[in-house]
């Protein structure tokens, strides 16, 4: 249905109509104390010529920049197709689908994604999304407490391997619910979550969360400790990077009997970092766990012709049929989002995700050689990573980023800030949109602001670029 | 016309409770509740041993279109549940006086107080007929 505005006599036809001679009247009811002041601090609105401008200049500051952050959101190739498809009106403007014979469309392709997710983690059933990942994570770490029959004191075990914004989400959310949050802290050599810091709380935990791979790029010894977790007949949730499960084991198939819940972020499907947001979030689980799943899920059924259909189900689930009980307050999914995931996922393929995942694992190994050979640059763990790598430079990290923004590089995520113990330390990300160009840039920028505040001899300058490219 | 037998008593909320030999009571819901749900999809019963006071939610019965709770008719400790409701929901429509009975319940006092007889109940759900 197309969008159609009232003119002026369309307005004063239907206020004749029912015998109201402004709009204004309409509100009466309201006492004229609680009506609402004009917004003095919002500006007026522009014309669509001042805010066309506007936006481009703001879009501009982002441009052009080379971008070597990870830390949750990753800049990958979305192929033209992706978002041509999901601009189409159908996609863009569908609206939430409660009303199945209407809402078709949307509900197969969201039963396609969730096909699509579940498969990914190697788990029996994916929701429809939520808002993101951290909120996934708290979602899933409410549903382990609602499932784990085997575990009242809900008590939690969270390694400080997994993503800071993560955890704060984590106890913004369940914090007033009863449920205690423990960190776990990681090993400073490897930067893993040891199954020996986890003993001292065996048989007495509801959860236990594992990073894969974890913030600092590293990759866990998953196995381990899902095989742990299930010794404590505790719930094993795992929160990962869905690109790197293309390549990586699932979760379906961590340890003996897999990991029960997976969820993460599902931005690097598809997703632009579009300065932050919106993104998505994934929630899956083992069949048994069904019922507890938050968010909507769309199943799969015949009409009463016998014809195949799509339907939102198990919705006692949900807050509409059951408010008390509902097994969370989300009332909706990231449609937008997952309809670009799913288009994107389909395009890729496993194969084409598995390249994607390989072709980040070679660059940002290529960028830790290239960076490493400046020196006074190291490598802080001593781990198999993914994509993404701490080192350590000699000089303050907050300085070196400033001065390499000037050159427009966005060399890495500081992580002192969150890791007061990983000072001058930096999260550096390189995914398949990056050439050895792109990192001899890097090297020789990174050379450059290291010897300035030194006052290193131009000679050694030289020699130490000359190495750089021999090593790209 | 719902079935109402004569030798169960009953509850506002529509239980029904059999007071059986061994002084414990057996308690299900009747069948005009059956009828109102519709199709049962789903059963989450009490944990055994869980003590509950008249009128706490015990129980939770799903349908395709709807989820109602299940009320304590007394107050008690739970000594039995029908497990077979698990993956048979449905013996909640075909008996539920018989095959679809929830749960057994052994009450704290012996009297049973404030329980409807058959005919109040069906007074009940006269009233509830549009």
């Amino acid at each position: 249905m197309p969008f159609i505005p009232h003119t002026k006599h369309d307005v004063q036809t239907m206020l004749a109509t029912i015998g109201v001679d402004k709009i204004d009247d309409l509100f009466d009811e309201i006492p004229a104390s609680l009506r609402g002041a004009s917004l003095a601090s919002i500006p007026d609105g522009l014309t669509e010529m001042e805010l066309t401008r506007l936006m481009r200049e703001r879009a501009k500051q982002d441009s052009d920049l080379l971008c070597f952050i990870g830390a949750g959101a990753y800049e990958h190739h979305i192929p033209a197709a992706v978002w041509d498809v999901t601009s189409r009106g159908e996609y863009l403007t569908a609206y939430t689908p409660y009303q199945a014979e209407a809402s078709q469309g949307t509900l197969q392709l969201l039963y396609e994604y969730q096909t699509m997710m579940s498969s990914l983690m190697a788990l029996d059933v994916s929701n429809a999304s939520l808002y993101d990942g951290a909120s996934a994570l708290a979602e899933a770490v409410l549903m382990a407490a609602r499932s784990n029959k085997n575990s009242k004191n809900y008590r939690i075990l969270m390694p400080r391997t997994v993503h800071p914004h993560y955890r704060d989400v984590v106890r913004a959310i369940v914090g007033q619910q009863g449920i205690e949050i423990i960190e776990v802290p990681f090993d400073p050599r490897t930067g893993t979550t040891a199954v020996a810091s986890l003993q001292k709380y065996a048989n007495d935990i509801t959860a236990l969360v594992i990073p894969q791979p974890n913030f600092f790029g590293v990759i866990e010894d998953v196995d381990a400790l899902t095989n742990w977790a299930h010794e404590q007949k505790a719930i094993a949730i795992a929160v990962v990077n869905p690109m790197a499960m293309a390549l990586l084991k699932a979760p379906g198939q961590w340890g003996k009997n897999g990991a029960d819940i997976a969820c993460g972020e599902g931005q690097p499907l598809g997703v632009p970092l579009a300065s932050g947001g919106p993104y998505y979030g994934f929630l899956c689980c083992k069949k048994e766990f069904v019922r507890q799943l938050p968010g909507r899920i769309v199943g799969r059924t015949v009409d009463a012709d016998g014809k195949q259909g799509f339907v939102l189900t198990l919705q006692a689930r949900e807050q509409h049929i059951r408010r008390a009980k509902a097994t969370s307050n989300i009332c909706t999914n990231q449609g937008l989002l997952v309809t670009a995931s799913t288009i994107y996922m389909s395009l890729m393929g496993p194969q084409g995700l598995r390249r994607t995942a390989l072709a980040c694992y070679q660059n940002a190994h290529a960028l830790r050689d290239v960076l490493t050979a400046i020196p006074g640059v190291e490598v802080v763990f001593a781990s198999p990573m993914l994509h993404e790598i701490v080192l350590r430079l000699p000089q303050s990290v907050d300085t070196v980023l400033s001065e390499l923004a000037k050159f427009n590089i966005q060399g890495g995520y500081a992580l002192n800030h969150v890791y007061p113990e990983l000072g001058n330390c930096v999260l550096v990300c390189a995914t398949e949109t990056k050439t050895s160009a792109d990192f001899a840039k890097y090297a020789e920028k990174l050379q450059q602001v290291l010897s300035k505040s030194k006052g290193v001899h131009a000679a050694f300058e030289k020699k130490t670029l000359v190495d750089c490219e021999k090593g790209v | 016309m719902s079935s109402v037998p004569k030798s169960l008593k009953y509850s506002n909320s529509h239980e029904w409770v059999r007071q059986d030999e061994d002084d414990l009571l057996t308690v299900g819901v009747t069948d005009h509740a059956q009828t109102m749900l519709g199709d049962l999809v789903y059963v989450e019963l009490p944990e055994l041993e869980g003590s509950f006071e008249t009128g706490q939610e015990v129980a939770v019965v799903e349908s395709v279109k709807a989820a109602a709770d299940v009320y304590s008719p007394v107050s008690g400790e739970i000594v039995e549940i029908n497990e077979l409701l698990l993956e048979n929901p449905q013996l909640i429509n075909e008996d539920p006086y018989g095959k679809g009975w929830l749960f057994r319940i052994r009450p704290f006092e012996s009297e049973l107080k404030d329980l409807l007889s058959a005919d109040e109940y069906s007074k009940v759900v006269a009233s509830e007929a549009h």
